[in-house]
């Protein structure tokens, strides 16, 4: 799959990180419904570590949409929140 | 759903709008090129931005250090002529000065860190169209409309996502500097109006008390030179008491 840091690129990552890039995703979804600056400030920078650790970055000459998307890995609470109010496309179906 | 799964949602909503229905899928490569091209200027322009609210940070705190320096000349010089209270006066002027310029140096980094993001994102978005451009090329050379419509849907997708991903970055860097911008007007102004020169002053009080005390003592001297001239020219005991008063009052 490959998933996009906001502001930074594309990684690909096996598929079998999934459960793993999951786990940090709720806390991050936690943290921003309580409001919690703090947590979410960690839980974004395991989020983005994990990314980038797990990844490689995607060559500039493959050009690919992204199956996920993480906020920019400077982003407030705020910002994420604001932005996760803007409409989306729904995903045809939550695979995976 | 998780953050990244609606924040890929949400890419993909801002990416569609970039995405042009052709008739041709090979069309499509062109359509986008052209954008890509009109996106890359934007990213272009918005560093460039950034660049002149730089500048004009950089430059007011030149003209603030220009005058923090002259208070503390200014202090120095009334210390020398023995007016303790006007160099107080002066270095407290100074202080509320070294407060602003503080404030104007956090600008100044977090402008240059959102000037280096988006140099980046301008740099990392012409090395992706330059592979697009070479890319297109190959893939309208082998065009067989079965297989290739689904690759080049994928790749102008692709190369969609990251125009929609560094406009994101420039929206953001521009909302940051937008706030700065606006400090940095109220300032101009401040320095302009002189409502700034009242508070921490270029010349005047200050300089003036130094110019008069500096006056007196040029007046006191050249007086005293007369005085001396005058009581050597006419045999005049009467002076002596008078000068020696003026001294121990001294």
């Amino acid at each position: 799959m490959i998933v996009r840091i906001l502001g930074e690129g594309q990684y690909a990552i096996a598929d079998a990180e999934r459960s793993a890039l999951d786990d940090l995703d709720a806390a991050l979804l936690a943290a921003v419904e309580s409001g919690d600056e703090p947590a979410f400030a960690r839980a974004l920078a395991a989020l983005t570590a994990e990314v980038r650790r797990a990844g490689t970055p995607v060559a500039d000459d493959a050009f690919a949409p992204s199956d996920l998307v993480v906020p920019f890995s400077d982003a407030t609470l705020e910002e994420t929140r604001d932005l996760l109010a803007e409409p989306g496309v729904e995903p045809a179906k939550d695979e995976r | 759903m998780g953050v990244m799964k609606r924040m890929s949602g949400i890419l993909q909503a801002k990416t569609n709008k970039l995405l042009d229905k052709a008739e041709d899928p090979r069309e499509s490569l062109d359509l986008s090129y052209q954008k890509q091209l009109e996106s890359l200027q934007k990213v272009r322009r918005s560093v460039a931005d950034v660049t002149t609210a730089k500048k004009r940070i950089e430059l007011q705190a030149t003209q603030l250090q220009g005058q923090a320096d002259k208070l503390q000349t200014q202090a120095k010089a009334a210390l020398t002529q023995g007016n303790e209270d006007l160099a107080r006066e002066a270095l407290a002027r100074r202080a509320a000065l070294a407060d602003q310029l503080a404030d104007l140096q956090t600008q100044h980094e977090q402008v240059s860190a959102q000037e280096q993001k988006l140099i980046d994102t301008a740099q990392k978005l012409q090395t992706q169209v330059d592979a697009f451009r070479t890319k297109k090329e190959t893939m309208k050379a082998s065009y067989t409309a079965a297989e290739a419509q689904t690759k080049i849907g994928e790749a102008v997708s692709g190369i969609s996502e990251s125009m929609s991903d560094a406009g994101m970055s420039m929206q953001r860097a521009q909302d940051k500097i937008d706030g700065m911008q606006a400090r940095a007007g109220a300032m101009d102004e401040l320095l302009a109006s002189g409502a700034l020169t009242d508070l921490t002053n270029p010349v005047d009080d200050i300089q003036a008390q130094l110019n008069k005390a500096s006056t007196t003592s040029t007046v006191d001297a050249e007086l005293a030179a007369l005085k001396a001239e005058v009581g050597a020219g006419s045999p005049a005991p009467a002076e002596l008491p008078q000068a020696d008063a003026e001294e121990s009052s001294s």
